[in-house]
């Protein structure tokens, strides 16, 4: 229905696009270099003005009127819904739409047939009238600028205005972006904060979300605060990214150091590429071969020497993290390690030393702070990295710091509480936002020392 | 320099402290050192060599048996009997094709061996069968020769990968069966039998009695037209040995056969341990060397959607899922992105704002995709409603992160891009916006093109956003559009190698298989547009 609103739109401002450059020419009879502007221009003008409007409403309508349309139903429908808790409410008002326009239905009753047959009244009207509102808005809108067109009108300055807030708009998207990510996150945060004090939550050593249950549906109320503590949880991720550096730092700066300064060409040619599909490999991929390669495999080799390995140990998800992170560490080593200048290898070389000598003690010192840096980027990648874990690393919450065990991520608890039937208001849900916010807040201090780390350190050559 | 040092080597040059022996052994030490620095760096990048072909040689290893599947030919009764022509939907199909499956073997007549035999066709032959006589009614009306796609276990199996399974090997002495059929004592003509049972973990009890459990290799002897397995031997009188056995199929007669006339297949992996039984292995075999089982082209896991059952399940539909999620980040990202990067590369006056975008957008870049995932579940699906599961959200969320990786490339290509051609577009009168249009934008397009590419590759990768907003739903149907339910093939891969059916092992790797080749495609055309039409002033 909309849909074919919006392609009206489109053929209008073709049209109008069209009618405003004729009309341009003619207003000047035919001698286009009388007119202020380009006849293009002001059919844009136009074609701007006739579908511009129109459009912006669309999209506002598209964004509101599910919440409007579920609220009136449930504003409609509260005596069925008194005594129900908010997932309830949720389910039923999520039938009822399903029940509407299609799609996967739980279960139907009577009271859900008639909110589904309101809903679709609902719908109908308001559909009614964003073609009303967007047709008036195309038509008076293609009236002002109709009646602006003339020699010197100035229709260039106007087009050019609107796209340059086309374009300041788009800039803003990542702001909004980073807006929304914080707001989200802070908001749920704060929510769980509600159920469970935060100082419970930071400091806790104890953390079973599964079975957090003192009740059901509208019972769930009382949360056991105590099993809410991400000590554990932070452990294993600390100890899977120490891992992972471990393999990741040593290899992916050595190869680095020999791209750099040993390789000869044709050695570049192809390591180069095989670094860059490594690093172009996804995730779920290197999860993949964690769970069903690496971890057997360890597991094998732990049970020949007497050692008790888990299937799902620290040491196997860290590996193959630490594989993962070699390009990552050593594309970012190859910028540092190359922006430092010629002239101070040449002065080293010019006293005798050896090359490796030259590397060790003159390179890398300059690019001390740069391959720092590099590292604090891999932990904070290794930190978020997600997939990995998710597939190769245990779930049960384990606050140890021995490789052979199973231990848990943030990120993998924060794919278990939220994969799967969710209650958006319990604080097993909730308890994933609050992770994620640490989880965010973790990378982007990283990030930000990385940065801070370049700047203040960061030896001036040139 | 000549006088106080007067000692000369043996070259005959004055010996100084850069050229005594101390200095010569710490020359020695060092270039030593200086070549194990250059090994170090050179097993490093070795390393990671190593590890980029093992992981692809596993997957490849893994992947290539899927890309065929087994394929039973049964004769199916398709009389008016069986299927109503006027009521096709009527009919049982699989017990249509269960029926001519133990038609075959005759000699199966226990309940529990019947379930077993039935069990060796796909659960969902039935479904292919319907499809296939809707399409082409003029199979009914009699018999007719079909392959239906084989269950996951007998599929593995024949491909090798389920048990080790010995040639056939005769056996060098007379074997003398009691019965035909049943639980039977067979008689060896000598007792070698018995040291190739102790061989095969066979567990000694009194009297030299040797019990074959399931924990033990099987071993099957073939003779007289029949198959019995050994279940226990003790040695017999004169050097024989006595074994009891379980005929599996049938045997003739019990007339003895002679030396090299019996034959020993031995089934190495213990029955315990593998996921197919004696009495499947032996039917396969029999079909296959009945020339009933084809191999073919496996285009059932091309073509159609995700499903419990290994040998049914497919990847187009995550394919066509993955596809309409890009399409909509494209659709988002690109014109944002290149939106973004033209204003801050072109207009952008330095200011507060600008600045605080800028380190915004490299703040995002480095943000952990799952918090995307977050921010889609929250705002997408929580604040705005939107549905779950469906490809156009998870290509908004995709896109967000997409975005920063779009905007910082396009910027270098904007930036690339000499101030010469700016300046001469304004010195003939074009605006600012139509030399940013008209000349800057289009040279700086495939620079541009080139890192959309590789952001888009990047997000057909991306896998933990889109399972927070539930595309991980087991979704059998192929999406139709942008809001119908769908997953994506990274998030397929992960769901299949979560299952514990041993055929999506393989199948996982197949679809691994897929997406990279997907990605390789693209980074293909990324490296082509960079050649071709890159231009450097």
């Amino acid at each position: 229905m909309v849909g074919y609103l919006v392609v009206l739109l489109l053929l209008l401002a073709a049209a109008a696009y069209w009618i405003g450059r004729t009309r341009a020419i003619a207003s000047v009879n035919g001698d286009v270099a009388r007119l202020h502007s380009l006849p293009g221009q002001h059919g844009m003008f136009l074609a701007l003005f006739a579908a511009g409007p129109a459009l912006l409403a669309i999209v506002l309508w598209s964004l509101v009127t599910p919440g409007i349309e579920s609220s009136i139903i449930a504003d409609r429908f509260s005596s069925e819904l008194s005594g129900m808790g908010v997932p309830q409410v949720e389910a039923f008002i999520r039938d009822a739409r399903a029940m509407a326009f299609g799609g996967v239905v739980g279960f139907a009753d009577p009271a859900k047939e008639a909110a589904a047959a309101a809903y679709k009244s609902i719908h109908t009207t308001s559909t009614w009238i964003i073609w009303a509102v967007a047709l008036v808005l195309s038509a008076s809108g293609f009236y002002w600028a109709y009646s602006r067109i003339a020699q010197a009108y100035r229709a260039r300055h106007v087009v050019e205005r609107v796209l340059r807030a086309f374009l300041i708009a788009c800039s803003v998207v990542a702001i909004l972006t980073t807006i929304g990510i914080v707001l989200s996150l802070i908001f749920e945060s704060l929510r769980f904060f509600q159920q469970v004090p935060f100082y419970k939550f930071l400091f806790g050593t104890h953390w079973s979300p599964q079975s957090a249950f003192t009740g059901a549906g509208t019972e769930a109320g009382a949360v056991n605060q105590d099993i809410f503590g991400m000590v554990p949880l932070f452990a294993g991720t600390l100890l899977i990214t120490f891992i992972a550096m471990l393999v990741a730092a040593p290899i992916g700066l050595m190869a680095a150091i020999y791209l750099s300064d040993y390789a000869s060409k044709s050695v570049r040619a192809v390591a180069k590429p095989v670094l860059e599909i490594l690093a172009g490999i996804p995730t779920v991929v290197y999860g993949f071969f964690a769970a069903l390669t690496v971890a057997p495999y360890f597991r094998g080799i732990g049970e020949s020497l007497g050692l008790n390995v888990a299937s799902e140990s620290a040491l196997a998800a860290g590996v193959v993290m630490g594989i993962m992170i070699i390009p990552f560490v050593s594309s970012l080593s190859d910028d540092v390690i190359n922006a430092v200048p010629q002239s101070l290898r040449d002065g080293s070389a010019g006293l005798g030393a050896t090359k490796s000598e030259t590397i060790r003690k003159v390179v890398l010192p300059a690019a001390l702070p740069g391959i720092v840096s590099a590292m604090l980027l891999a932990v904070s990648r290794a930190i978020g990295e997600t997939m990995i874990v998710v597939m190769a690393a245990g779930l049960a919450a384990n606050l140890t710091a021995n490789p052979l065990e199973a231990v848990t991520t943030v990120t993998v608890q924060i794919v278990t509480l939220l994969v799967g039937d969710q209650e958006f208001d319990s604080a097993k849900t909730l308890a994933a936002f609050a992770l994620g916010l640490v989880l965010f807040c973790i990378t982007l201090t990283l990030n930000i020392v990385a940065l801070r780390v370049v700047q203040k350190y960061r030896e001036q050559y040139d | 320099m000549t006088d106080a040092i007067s000692s000369f080597g043996a070259v005959g040059r004055p010996v100084s402290i850069h050229t005594d022996r101390a200095a010569k052994a710490r020359l020695k030490g060092r270039y030593r050192t200086e070549t194990w620095f250059k090994w170090l760096g050179a097993a490093a990048v070795a390393l990671a060599g190593l590890f980029l072909v093992l992981l692809l040689s596993t997957i490849v290893t893994q992947a290539i048996p899927a890309l065929r599947q087994n394929y039973l030919t049964l004769p199916i009764d398709l009389s008016a009997a069986k299927v109503d022509p006027a009521k096709l939907d009527a009919a049982n199909y699989d017990a249509i094709a269960q029926e001519a499956l133990t038609a075959k073997f005759s000699d199966v007549t226990s309940r529990q061996d019947k379930r077993l035999l039935r069990g060796l066709i796909s659960t969902g032959t039935g479904v292919f069968l319907r499809k296939d006589i809707a399409a082409d009614p003029g199979m009914l009306g009699g018999t007719v020769d079909y392959a239906v796609p084989l269950d996951d276990f007998a599929d593995l199996y024949l491909k090798g990968l389920l048990a080790d399974v010995g040639s056939d090997e005769a056996i060098s002495t007379s074997v003398t069966p009691s019965e035909t059929s049943g639980d039977i004592d067979l008689t060896f003509g000598d007792d070698a039998m018995l040291t190739l049972a102790r061989g095969h973990g066979a567990t000694e009890g009194e009297n030299g009695m040797l019990t074959l459990t399931s924990g033990a290799s099987s071993l099957l002897v073939a003779f007289n037209g029949g198959m019995v397995k050994l279940t226990a031997l003790s040695p017999g009188t004169n050097g024989t040995a006595v074994a009891k056995g379980t005929v599996i199929e049938a045997l003739d007669s019990t007339a003895p056969a002679a030396s090299g006339q019996a034959f020993l297949r031995v089934i190495d992996t213990p029955e315990a341990s593998r996921k197919i039984s004696d009495k499947m292995i032996v039917w396969l075999d029999t079909l296959k060397s009945a020339g009933l089982i084809e191999s073919r082209f496996n285009s059932i896991f091309f073509f159609t959607g995700a499903s419990r059952e290994p040998e049914l399940a497919g990847v187009w539909g995550a394919v066509v899922g993955s596809f309409l999620t890009m399409i909509v980040t494209l659709a988002i990202a690109f014109p944002i992105g290149v939106s973004a990067a033209i204003y801050l590369e072109e207009f952008a006056p330095k200011n507060r704002l600008t600045t605080i975008i800028e380190v915004n957008i490299n703040n995002l870049a480095a943000v952990p995709s799952i918090v995307f995932g977050l921010l889609g579940l929250a705002v997408f699906l929580n604040f705005f409603g939107m549905p779950r599961s469906a490809p156009v959200v998870g290509g908004m969320v995709l896109a967000l992160m997409t975005l920063p990786i779009i905007i910082i490339a396009s910027r270098a290509s904007l930036r690339a891009v000499p101030p010469s051609i700016r300046e001469a577009a304004l010195g003939i009168g074009a605006s600012k916006v139509q030399t940013v249009f008209h000349h800057v934008l289009p040279l700086a397009m495939p620079g541009i093109m080139t890192g959309t590419i590789l952001g888009m590759a990047h997000a057909l990768g991306e896998t933990a956003p889109l399972l927070m907003i539930g595309m991980v739903a087991f979704i059998v149907d192929i999406p139709g559009g942008f809001t119908d339910p769908a997953t994506i093939l990274p998030v397929q891969i992960f769901m299949w190698a979560d299952f514990p059916e041993a055929g999506f092992q393989q199948k996982t790797s197949a679809a691994i298989l897929i997406l990279l080749l997907f990605l390789v495609i693209m980074n293909a055309i990324a490296v082509i547009l960079r050649r071709r039409f890159e231009r450097r002033w």
